[in-house]
């Protein structure tokens, strides 16, 4: 009995605990900005910062930035997920192009990729078109390396049952070797596309002329903080949207 | 009907070893031929002339010091990363309420894409290498943190319970069943807070740089000069493989006592 109100009562404590943490957090940043005199141009006042926030929501001029971010990120994606799942597939046919490329992959997927990005503006330039190209190229390797893990570690029984059976090549696909792959391959996509994401922001922040990354540079390079504050507020929200829908695809998938 | 000299010579040719080392040396068969014949020269040059002019990267006034400052900054942020998650992840994960209470917090900031606030950093620390190490630890640390906690938690409970019946203090426990139990997620957090820093230090090199290799990848963007981008580039690459390589075979050289 004892211990089952103390269970209870735990969670409801360490939530006290989190909430009063981030009001410390607001408040101490208010304090700071009124009480303080910390320079606006370091620490914009909340309040106005939330002003600006529903100002930027209310009159839609994120329209334009995000359609550019947003575009560029499909684009992406849809190159690394088509050219990820067929080489991963092409790969995973037999053990020896597994040995072959798996090392290979893996080795390239650990260096920082957006080394690349100088080499990327010099080709496509500062448009959208080198951050597709790197969205694209960052998130292939993840994609590529689960849909061989996927394709790869199918139960060899399953397949050797299916073939005597007399399952035909497509049959076999269809109903082992694609039901047994599926997850894997929905996580590579999730981890893929929170990699697109982030490098898209990323290369816009370094070098575009337009885009979500490229607003906030824009901004910061005007000194205009309480605007900057409420765009980067804007792109979190943004990125935590996205990010949850692709776990709540990924979670569905792996259900199937 | 072989000959028995050429089975081994078959043989090889059938380990992936050997077939990898050919697929990179066809790709580069192909950029040499693209390079050469195809693609404009102020675009991409072949690689037989950029590893050729790695001298003339290295004898451009200033590339040695731009490769010593990033260098240090990645070392100065790497160690600031392992000694700042160290502490926060031993500050959470010991006490099982302030796991519960602060780990949403941490999780929810880790989950941020940290890159919206690269500006800040550089307001805030200047375009000098400071900003550059607050941003690889910013993406350094959580790593550790995530790890060390984690490591913390799978201790088996009957360890610590039989430790304490005997009589163990607190210092004791730390000493002889905590940290030994954490060795092995503590190096994989550092393999993962490598690659962080490397990102964090290299993405604000990149955003804004005045003596480090951010300026230099800029400047031969500029000036049109692939050659010298491609050869700083394949020294970048070669340095983050070797960082990568060293902490990934600490972790499996220091994950070998638990593999029972």
């Amino acid at each position: 009995m004892k211990s089952a109100q103390r269970k209870r009562g735990k969670p409801l404590a360490s939530r006290a605990v989190q909430v009063a943490f981030l009001i410390v957090l607001a408040v101490l940043w208010y304090l700071a900005t009124t009480r303080w005199k910390v320079s606006p141009l370091l620490l914009p006042n909340p309040l106005r910062v939330l002003g600006d926030f529903w100002d930027i929501v209310k009159t839609g001029e994120f329209l334009g930035d995000l359609r550019v971010t947003l575009t560029e990120l499909a684009l992406a994606f849809a190159m690394s997920a088509s050219c990820g799942i067929a080489a991963g597939y092409l790969i995973s046919r037999t053990q020896y192009c597994i040995r072959v490329f798996e090392p290979l992959f893996s080795a390239i997927y650990a260096v920082p990729i957006i080394l690349f990005l100088p080499l990327y503006v010099l080709f496509f330039g500062l448009g959208p078109a080198s951050k597709i190209a790197l969205g694209a190229t960052i998130s292939f390797f993840p994609i590529a390396l689960s849909t061989v893990a996927g394709f790869g570690n199918v139960d060899k029984v399953l397949v050797t049952a299916a073939r005597s059976m007399g399952a035909s090549d497509l049959k076999l696909f269809r109903y082992v070797l694609l039901p047994a792959a599926f997850p894997i391959i929905m996580t590579g996509l999730r981890m893929g596309f929170t990699v697109a994401l982030l490098s898209i922001i990323g290369s816009e922040t370094i070098a575009s002329l337009a885009g979500l990354g490229h607003r906030i540079v824009h901004l910061a390079e005007g000194m205009e903080m309480a605007r900057m504050f409420a765009y980067i507020v804007f792109v979190v929200a943004i990125a935590a949207i996205l990010n949850t829908l692709a776990s709540m695809l990924e979670a569905r998938g792996r259900r199937f | 009907m072989t000959s028995p000299a050429a089975a081994p010579i078959r043989q090889l040719l059938r380990s992936p070893f050997v077939a990898r080392i050919g697929v990179i040396a066809l790709l580069f068969c192909i950029w040499e031929i693209a390079a050469r014949w195809w693609i404009d020269p102020m675009f991409l040059s072949p690689p037989s002339r950029v590893f050729t002019s790695l001298g003339a990267v290295f004898e451009t006034r200033g590339v040695p010091a731009a490769l010593r400052l990033t260098f240090f900054e990645l070392a100065v942020a790497f160690a600031l990363s392992v000694a700042i998650g160290v502490v926060i992840g031993l500050a959470v994960g010991l006490q099982p309420f302030a796991r519960r209470s602060f780990m949403p917090i941490i999780l929810l900031i880790y989950a941020t894409p940290q890159i919206t606030i690269l500006p800040l950093f550089i307001l805030y620390f200047g375009i000098g290498a400071a900003s550059k190490i607050a941003f690889g630890v910013s993406h350094g640390f959580f790593p550790i943190v995530m790890t060390i906690v984690a490591g913390v938690q799978n201790i088996k409970p009957i360890l610590l319970t039989s430790a304490r019946s005997m009589g163990a203090s607190r210092w004791q426990i730390l000493r002889h069943v905590i940290f030994p139990h954490m060795i092995p997620s503590f190096f994989t957090g550092m393999r993962l807070a490598m690659t962080g820093v490397l990102l964090g230090v290299l993405l604000a090199e990149l955003y804004v740089s005045t003596a480090g290799i951010g300026y230099f990848t800029t400047l031969f963007t500029q000036n049109f000069d692939p050659t010298r981008l491609l050869g700083l580039i394949a020294v970048l690459a070669a340095m983050a493989i070797v960082l990568n390589e060293i902490v990934r075979s600490a972790e499996v050289y220091f994950g070998r006592w638990h593999t029972d």
